[in-house]
């Protein structure tokens, strides 16, 4: 213990550490590290700091050792790696935070300044490698291992292998998740599927919509996608199918590939001006904010900017275009008490809050409920659930307990990874019996009356 | 600190409750106060009075430092951990352990979220009055260690109105209590007073038993917008003078009240000088008659607009916009330093004004905001901590900003407290027999200068004769 007093300034203590001479510590944008006052406005906001109480776990104490990292006085080690991984990069703190920081670039900055650490010193996991790159920028393979999926569904072998232990060959997580599943689309079912949806016979024409279907979306939530054409159909619009579109580069860019997430970026605008389309319409959440980040991501790209922007200003949640036709024309009513969990990336990172509130609250027949915390993070976040596993269950715990006291028959999300999660919530919180979760586009088309009545 | 020291830490609280990782330190080496920072050896959360009391002896002992801490939302550093040593975090004390609606009084943990206890006592319709601005994040533990205040200070006075008994640990780790349920207690020297306030350099409060008020049955909230700084200063005057108490009188000059409509929309008027929102609570019929007359002596004054939110939602949005103005204004800089002069009331006006004056002399941009009710304002500076030239100016005219305050009869803090910021004004303020008295008091309650060092009263060096040799 020193007993002398120390000099209370920025440059106070710490000896030399391999900080100052990471010549990736210059990607942070240090103004925007400035204007993070350290209020901590965001530590309420925050569900990893509500799980540990630990500044560490807070966006004010993750900001604060970026500063730290910036400013060479932290060094970029697997600690820092820790912290900033354990982030959900739910960006509730950027609702709650007065001073405006842009969250979500910093914490997208920090970890691509990890892998490119790691990367420099050859430290990169194979696995990891195997995932971004031979998996999620290919979506035949993503094609393949949903078809494999079926398969295994197909067969009744999901319960054998859960009975025998087969599903070990999985990560325990992944293993845990998969129980939260459907039933995935045969391959055959999506080879059939049309390019052009035309709209139905006697409505007025709305317009052109290029659905963005998503890479996991497409494979988990099949129907969901051919649900979300059928609603646009119905109220007008002509749904296309856009060929040669890909993953969206969320996972990649919250995940430190941001390399990879702007090359993505790149095909997905190409693709979609071929298509000539007045919208591109996307139904899960945390695609459609990286979707609408496109514009930042290419910003300094001469050649690549103006069409960045482009693309972001058509770009759409599908629940904010059908707010803008209401009423939706109902056929059925939904006598049921429901709810709503806000998707992360929808209400914080895109501000579509109301929108999905006013459609449900529509359904003739609905009575709805609202979530206490709704707008916080389910613990799902993108592949959090997978690569933190017990903080990912811990949030998820906390959100059941507001979850059970709605008293709902139906929680309706937005968003394909918070849709599993909240399976996977009603199954660990003993509620399967008297709850379902439902995604908001499938939950409208059962008043519409297109889908398989009530079960 | 010595590996055994922590192993004894380890002993004492739960495994997971003692913190020594290079980040950890690190994330704690700060709290909301700009420009200060400095790294404590360990980070201990302890959760009963017992842990509490064993660390104290520990250190005591060991002569370390010892810095107690809630959510770090301190702006005037009283949380640094100047002299390194254990930053001893409260927050595991938060449960609410008694609403006695008989007495009318609360007893809580000191790591209790301010918000979340006002929430708990309005429940049963009951009333908390401090509201400091960040309320939301604060505990109470902190908000008493500090002696808050808030909006509403006008009317109901701030955090030391509402300490009624503590339990607290001294430096040895003796358990002692003070205060109680009593409204009336004269029992020897009024020590929940004195703790309520000494920012953590006296002892470390493990729980609080504090006063409630019957929730009020109704309130409202007027905007008033004036064409000069003065003429807001005048409606506050004239208020006062006719005797209405409002609950709550904020002001917000242009630059914050832009940036507050940025953050929070409310669609505010871009082109008048200052605002005042004001509050008033009550039965019915009181707070009627009281914001009409409010209204009328705006118009008299010269106002150019006043304005009745219309619903209690419109007039919380407008108190919840007016709590983000720090934070909002901290947009405009990179760096924000916010101070706390207050003046009496009925120099309200010739402070404001001071202020303006202040902020072209030295060439630094200051926007004003505060409770205007109390004559406690917040000079709010908007720098860059990268640029030493104006940095230097911004303290050169903070120097003459505490200077006119005092000139006026006002003090050099009206909330925020001396921590480290306020340190070097502090002996100007109470002159030196006021820092030599309160230094003696420090020495009684924490004789081996373990709580807190370097704040508040450490400053002071008495001066002496020197006589040089030539």
């Amino acid at each position: 213990m020193t007993s002398g007093q120390r000099a209370p300034t920025p440059e106070t203590q710490r000896g030399p550490v391999t900080g100052s001479d990471a010549p990736e510590r210059l990607k942070f944008d240090m103004d925007e590290l400035l204007n993070c006052m350290h209020c901590g406005f965001c530590l309420p906001a925050c569900p990893t700091y509500q799980q540990t109480g630990l500044e560490t776990y807070s966006p004010r104490g993750r900001i604060g050792l970026m500063k730290g990292v910036a400013q060479g006085k932290l060094p970029i080690d697997e600690e820092f790696e820790r912290n900033m991984y354990a982030c959900l990069g739910c960006r509730a703190c950027e609702t709650a935070c007065p001073a405006g920081v842009q969250y979500g670039r910093l914490i997208e900055t920090a970890r691509e300044v990890v892998e490119d650490v790691k990367r420099r010193r050859g430290r990169r996991s194979f696995t990891r490698h195997l995932v971004f790159k031979q998996f999620f920028n290919h979506p035949r393979r993503i094609r393949v291992a949903g078809g494999i999926l079926w398969a295994v569904q197909a067969a009744g072998l999901q319960r054998v292998a859960t009975k025998t232990g087969l599903v070990r060959v999985l990560p325990r997580e992944m293993a845990e998740m998969q129980s939260a599943v459907d039933t995935v689309a045969s391959p055959s079912e999506r080879k059939r599927r049309p390019s052009v949806m035309a709209p139905d016979a006697g409505v007025q024409k709305a317009g052109r919509v290029g659905l963005f279907t998503g890479c996991i979306m497409d494979v988990m939530f099949y129907d969901t996608n051919q649900a979300t054409a059928r609603l646009l159909n119905k109220i007008g619009f002509e749904v296309v199918f856009v060929a040669g579109q890909v993953c969206c580069g969320a996972l990649h860019a919250h995940s430190g590939e941001k390399v990879d997430a702007v090359e993505l970026a790149k095909r997905n605008i190409e693709a979609f001006e071929a298509a000539d389309v007045d919208f591109i319409v996307n139904n899960a959440g945390g695609c459609g904010a990286a979707l609408k980040e496109y514009a930042h991501w290419l910003a300094d790209d001469p050649v690549w900017a103006e069409r960045a922007h482009r693309f972001v200003e058509r770009t759409r949640d599908i629940c904010e275009l059908l707010a803008e036709h209401t009423p939706l024309p109902f056929q059925r009513r939904i006598e049921a008490r429901v709810t709503y969990q806000d998707s992360c990336h929808l209400a914080h990172g895109q501000g579509v809050r109301q929108q999905p509130r006013q459609l449900i609250r529509s359904v003739p027949g609905v009575q709805y409920v609202e979530l206490t915390n709704a707008d916080t993070c389910c613990g799902s976040a993108g592949i959090y659930n997978i690569t933190n596993w017990e903080m990912s269950m811990r949030v998820l715990d906390t959100k059941m307990e507001h979850v059970r006291r709605t008293d709902a028959h139906i929680v309706v999300t937005a968003n394909p990874g918070c849709l599993l999660q909240m399976k996977k919530g009603i199954q660990r919180a003993g509620l399967a019996d008297r709850m379902e979760a439902v995604h908001i586009v499938d939950f409208l088309e059962r008043a519409l009356g297109s889908a398989a009545p009530l079960g | 600190m010595r590996v055994e020291v922590v192993e004894q830490l380890r002993e004492i609280v739960d495994s997971d409750a003692v913190r020594v990782s290079p980040n950890e330190l690190y994330a704690y080496s700060f709290d909301a106060t700009p420009l200060v920072q400095a790294e404590p050896d360990v980070v201990v959360f302890p959760s009963t009075t017992a842990q509490v009391s064993r660390v104290l002896a520990l250190c005591n002992a060991e002569r370390i430092p010892v810095i107690p801490r809630g959510s770090g939302t301190n702006l005037a550093g009283g949380t640094i951990p100047v002299a390194g040593g254990v930053v001893l975090n409260m927050t595991r004390f938060n449960q609410i352990y008694e609403i006695d609606e008989k007495n009318l009084t609360a007893t809580v943990g000191p790591g209790v979220i301010t918000a979340d206890f006002h929430r708990a006592v309005e429940a049963v319709g009951l009333f908390y009055p401090p509201d400091p601005g960040s309320m939301r994040v604060s505990t109470i533990g902190g908000n008493v260690a500090q002696c808050a205040g808030g909006m509403r200070g006008l009317k109901y006075g701030v955090t030391k109105d509402y300490v009624m008994g503590l339990e607290y640990v001294l430096p040895d780790g003796q358990v002692l209590r003070c205060g109680g349920k009593n409204y009336k207690d004269v029992a020897g020297y009024d020590l929940t007073r004195l703790l309520v306030g000494s920012e953590g350099t006296l002892a470390v409060l493990t729980e609080l038993t504090l006063k409630l008020l019957p929730m009020p049955e109704t309130k409202m909230t007027l905007t008033v917008f004036c064409n000069s700084l003065v003429d807001a200063a005048r409606v506050v005057e004239e208020v006062i003078a006719a005797r209405i108490t409002p609950a709550t009188m904020e002001f917000l000059d242009q630059g914050t009240m832009h940036v507050v409509d940025d953050f929070a929309h409310l669609g505010l008027p871009r082109d008048v000088a200052a605002m005042l929102l004001i509050e008033q609570d009550g039965s019915p019929v009181q707070v009627q008659r009281d914001i009409e007359r409010i209204a009328e002596i705006a118009r008299a004054v010269g106002a150019a607009d006043v304005q009745l939110a219309e619903t209690p939602e419109d007039g919380a949005r407008l108190m919840a916009a007016r709590r983000s103005a720090l934070a909002a204004l901290s947009r405009l800089r990179p760096t924000t330093i916010l101070e706390d002069a207050t003046v009496p009331r009925a120099r309200l006006a010739e402070m404001v004004q001071a202020v303006v004056d202040i902020a072209a002399k030295y060439r630094v941009q200051i926007c004003t905001f505060g409770h205007a009710g109390d004559g406690n304002l917040h000079p709010t500076c908007l720098t860059d901590e990268r640029d030493t030239d104006e940095i230097h100016r911004v303290e050169q005219a903070f120097e003459e900003i505490f200077r006119t305050a005092m000139e006026l009869g006002g003090t050099i803090t009206g909330e925020h407290g001396v921590g480290m910021s306020k340190m070097k004004y502090l002996p100007q303020r109470v002159g030196p027999g006021g820092i030599q008295l309160m230094q003696a008091i420090k020495g009684a309650f924490d004789p081996n200068g373990i709580m807190n060092p370097g704040k508040v009263v450490a400053g002071y060096q008495p001066q002496r004769v020197v006589v040089r040799q030539s």
